[in-house]
């Protein structure tokens, strides 16, 4: 019965997050464009954008590019199942960080400046945040004893109250894995910026639809790992877990909105203090409970 | 048991016959019919060894009994004092007296002990081969193996290019092999004099490779090495006599065994550490290893993955079980994650391939150290398998950097920029190696899962920070590289292949196993290093990683094992345009040259970040060497005085 639930989330995975995915992303554009006091796009643009870019060509600059870009698609897909189906939460952390990489190497293979400087900047982000990620694992491994999302899911009260510092580092982080000001550094969607479109610049056509819609799985995945904090063995902290998440995400936004973006030396100094701050300490409180 | 005889003496042999082979292509077919062989017999040995039961009740041999015994005792003692003159000598002509005082230290005690010292009643026999054991003379017979393989074409290759330094190629090779030779004394040996005896021979034999150029950075560097080592030696010296005197103990494993029943073993403990600690690179040491890399690139790759800092490493799991809970563990462990995590930093400031590989090294050797502190079952789990994982992968790059180096004429990571098109034999084979560097689900990646795991259940805090915020740097260092790598850069052509073919058998063979491992280890960290845990722990460790998550890493492999078919069924299928890389509208006809403000033609040049300002060597090594430094020196009062008083 048990396997069988997985297989079900899996397939609801599979099926749903596209549909979430750009669902928030709609939600995001109108919101923001209420903040800054525009009509803004429809609800349902994302999906018009996407659905728009598979049907053009691809114009690539070079053979490896569209195999990495899919292969990104391929393991974010993954990460994003092994996740849902109750996997080892250190192993997803580690099967993004490949799928990740997978992406960079998509930028690092056109030889352009800008796609390059997208693709420095993507590591820095990766090396600013890859602490917290872990501290996350580690963290719901002490309030809960395993490292398996299935078991995590099943303790008796949300992990919030025994891990506030570590959900306040993710929340952090999140800002830099939404690609949002302050932390839009690897790419943006806004044509202001120095970087053109950074990581993502030589990838065009149907190529970079194939990477939004993994960015998208993405962004499920991690929206899901923050769910992990309130959900508990009680049904009804499903809900809970989905106001909660909905209340970040909008969080997010406004900081979006609100904050300029900064160099990388500041996003990569405040993500390690805040991640050594926070969730060190929440950390380290945690460990003498324990002793 | 002849078998064992013939490992250690044969490298010796081989040594001689290289140093006499004159004839370069009698040479290369004396190393590699040597190199077989000592493969060979290690394997028999091996399984032998695991059958005779070395994982159930470790196999003893030469008591004080045997005559072989007798031999050897004698052997070592003429040997050492030959080691001294040879270090007194070039002492003296390079003029750096520390090191004669130094090998003074470490030598006369010893030997005033051997003749008048108090002799232990009953020692055990001076050989012992548990599991442990096997894992090390596989890692030292395979790996060492190839490398000398791969070193007879580079030697080729190296003195065409370095004209300027006078062709030893015979003195080298023979070096290697005294090496290996060694190295096999050095983990069979349970006896503390013997394994002196073959730690002073590694180190005087790393100062004689890394000044195998003459030069003056190399003469430089290679009495840096000395004398650090030495000073670790001094260690040894001190434990010896002190264990003779004290405990009536002559043998590591009777030592170990010793700990858990008697407190204020930690004068030995604390001694055998720094021993180590310097062997294998540690913080205040780490620059010995890091200017190790002027002598030629098999050197470094023997140094780095097989060989020396190995050493280190694995006396330090040897006498893990001492170091449980007290202040040398906790030293031990500070240590290790400090210099996992500053050495990562300071990697990413390097373009130089080879200082990268280096500080690797260095933090990657501090993760198998802090392992090894916390004095548990699980985490010298972890180290053991971290071992095993480093030396295949980290022998792997210094290869394959090596032979880059040789076939472009630089070892710069700046100028592997499209190496895929310029070498994609080569491309793939470094590919292969930085991922199973870092990236999940290769060797070094799954045991640093495993360290981490241990390190939570060992409660020590500290350790856990340093080894998220460390394993955050490393990604970052490696992955770049990566990147350089995966550049296709237009209208440039394939190089011709100059490598020769000893080197591309070394390095497909290594890239095999890089791969085998991944889908093995679950088996030898059951059927091998369990074993040996039982014997040194007395505890049964469950599955650090489940077979859930074999699994799923098995999948991955999988499908990254079909990444290149997928990227030719892409290019095959899709026929997509191409076009020239954007920038900003003002390419001048290609992807590399741009029109600039003038209305000329520029080249453009794409650079990886260093970071110079924030991680740079000139900023923060200083510092980090003073802080671990003055933090070792500090652990070492506390643990001596402790004791005595």
């Amino acid at each position: 019965m048990r396997d069988f639930l997985w297989l079900i989330m899996i397939i609801l995975y599979l099926g749903l997050a596209p549909v979430l995915g750009v669902l928030a992303s709609g939600y995001d554009r109108v919101v923001t464009a209420r903040m800054q006091g525009r009509q803004g796009p429809p609800f349902l643009q994302p999906y018009y954008d996407i659905m728009k870019l598979f049907q053009k060509e691809a114009i690539v600059v070079n053979w490896l590019q569209t195999a990495m870009v899919v292969s990104f698609l391929m393991f974010t897909i993954f990460t994003g199942c092994l996740f849902f189906a109750g996997g080892d939460i250190l192993l997803v952390f580690f099967a993004h960080s490949l799928a990740e990489v997978l992406l960079i190497l998509a930028a690092c293979s056109a030889n352009s400046p800008y796609s390059n400087l997208g693709a420095q900047r993507e590591y820095i982000q990766m090396m600013a945040y890859e602490p917290m990620t872990l501290l996350v694992a580690i963290g719901f491994y002490l309030v809960c004893g395993s490292f398996n999302v299935a078991d995590i899911i099943q303790i008796n009260m949300p992990a919030i109250i025994k891990l506030p510092g570590f959900f306040i580092g993710y929340c952090f982080i999140l800002i830099i894995k939404f690609r949002k000001s302050p932390f839009d550094l690897s790419t943006s969607h806004h044509a202001h910026q120095e970087m053109v479109k950074g990581l993502t610049q030589d990838i065009s056509g149907n190529v970079l639809g194939i990477m939004e819609l993994g960015e998208l799985y993405e962004n499920v995945l991690l929206v899901g790992i923050l769910a992990l904090f309130f959900i508990t063995r009680e049904p009804w902290t499903w809900l809970l877990a989905a106001v909660c998440c909905s209340v970040v995400y909008f969080l997010i936004i406004l900081i979006d909105n609100i904050f300029p973006r900064v160099k990388w030396e500041v996003m990569f100094k405040y993500t390690w203090l805040v991640t050594f701050g926070f969730a060190g300490s929440n950390f380290l409180i945690l460990m003498m409970l324990r002793r | 048991m002849n078998l064992l005889l013939f490992l250690i003496l044969f490298p010796f042999v081989m040594a001689l016959l290289t140093f006499c082979a004159r004839n370069e292509k009698l040479r290369s077919l004396v190393v590699m019919i040597g190199c077989v062989a000592i493969m060979v017999a290690d394997i028999i040995f091996c399984v032998q060894a695991v059958r005779a039961g070395a994982g159930i009740n470790p196999l003893r041999w030469a008591g004080s009994e045997t005559h072989v015994y007798h031999i050897f005792e004698h052997v070592i003692i003429d040997v050492e004092l030959l080691l001294f003159l040879l270090i007194a000598f070039l002492s003296i002509k390079y003029q750096k007296y520390y090191c004669l005082l130094l090998a003074a230290a470490g030598t006369f005690p010893v030997l005033w002990h051997d003749f008048f010292g108090t002799h232990v009643t009953a020692p055990l026999p001076a050989v012992m081969i548990d599991n442990l054991t096997i894992i090390m003379c596989l890692v030292v017979g395979i790996v060492g193996g190839i490398i000398c393989i791969y070193a007879i074409g580079y030697l080729h290759d190296y003195h065409h290019h370095h004209t300027d330094v006078a062709n030893r190629s015979w003195y080298f090779q023979a070096l290697l092999f005294v090496f290996i030779g060694a190295m096999f004394g050095l983990v069979t040996a349970d006896s503390l004099s013997w394994i002196f005896f073959f730690w002073e021979i590694t180190s005087t034999v790393s100062f004689l490779l890394i000044g195998y150029t003459r030069s003056e950075e190399a003469i430089n560097n290679s009495f840096r090495a000395l004398w650090m080592n030495l000073l670790g030696g001094c260690g040894f010296t001190v434990t010896i006599i002190y264990c003779a005197r004290f405990y009536n103990v002559s043998n590591l494993s009777h030592l170990v065994r010793m700990g858990g029943m008697t407190s204020g073993i930690l004068i030995p403990a604390a001694m055998l550490s720094f021993a180590a600690l310097t062997k294998s690179a540690q913080m205040p040491f780490c620059k010995w290893l890091l200017g190790a890399m002027v002598a030629p690139t098999p050197s470094s790759a023997l140094l780095h993955s097989a060989t020396m800092v190995k050493a280190g490493v694995y006396l330090l799991l040897r006498i893990a079980p001492l170091m449980t809970g007290n202040v040398v563990g906790l030293m031990v462990t500070s240590i290790g994650g400090f210099t996992f995590f500053a050495a990562s930093l300071l990697a990413i400031s390097a373009s130089d391939g080879k200082k990268v590989l280096a500080y690797s090294t260095v933090s990657n050797l501090g993760l198998i150290t802090a392992c090894a502190g916390v004095g548990a079952a699980e985490a010298s789990w972890a180290g053991i398998l971290l071992l095993i994982f480093h030396a295949v992968s980290k022998s792997l790059m210094f290869l394959g950097v090596g032979s880059i180096e040789n076939a472009t004429g630089s070892r710069d990571i700046e100028d592997m920029h499209g190496l895929i098109v310029k070498m994609p034999r080569m491309a793939y084979i470094m590919t292969v190696g930085i991922c199973g560097m870092f990236l999940a689900p290769f060797g070094m990646l799954v045991a640093k899962w495993a360290a981490l795991k241990s390190y939570i259940d060992s409660n020590n805090v500290v350790l856990v920070i340093f080894l998220v915020f460390g394993s955050a740097t490393t990604m970052f260092y490696w992955g770049k590289w990566l990147g350089k790598i995966f550049v296709i850069l237009h209208q440039s052509e394939t190089l011709r292949d100059t490598t020769p073919k000893t080197a591309w058998f070394s390095m497909y063979t290594l890239t095999g196993l890089v791969i085998i491992l991944c889908m093995t280890f679950p088996m030898i960290g059951s059927r091998i290093v369990q074993p040996y845990l039982r014997q040194s722990f007395y505890a049964t460790i469950s599955n650090v990683i489940s077979p859930d998550d074999i699994r799923v890493m098995l999948m991955m492999l999988i499908m990254i094992a079909i990444l290149p078919v997928l990227t030719e069924i892409l290019v095959r299928t899709r026929k997509e345009k191409t076009t020239m890389s954007y920038m900003a509208g003002v390419n001048a006809g290609d992807d590399r040259h741009f029109i600039d403000a003038f209305g000329g033609v520029r080249p453009s040049y794409l650079s990886n970040w260093y970071m110079e300002k924030w991680f740079g060597e000139k900023r923060i090594l200083s510092p980090m060497l003073l802080c671990s430094a003055v933090a070792l020196a500090s652990f070492m009062i506390v643990a001596v005085a402790g004791t005595l008083a």
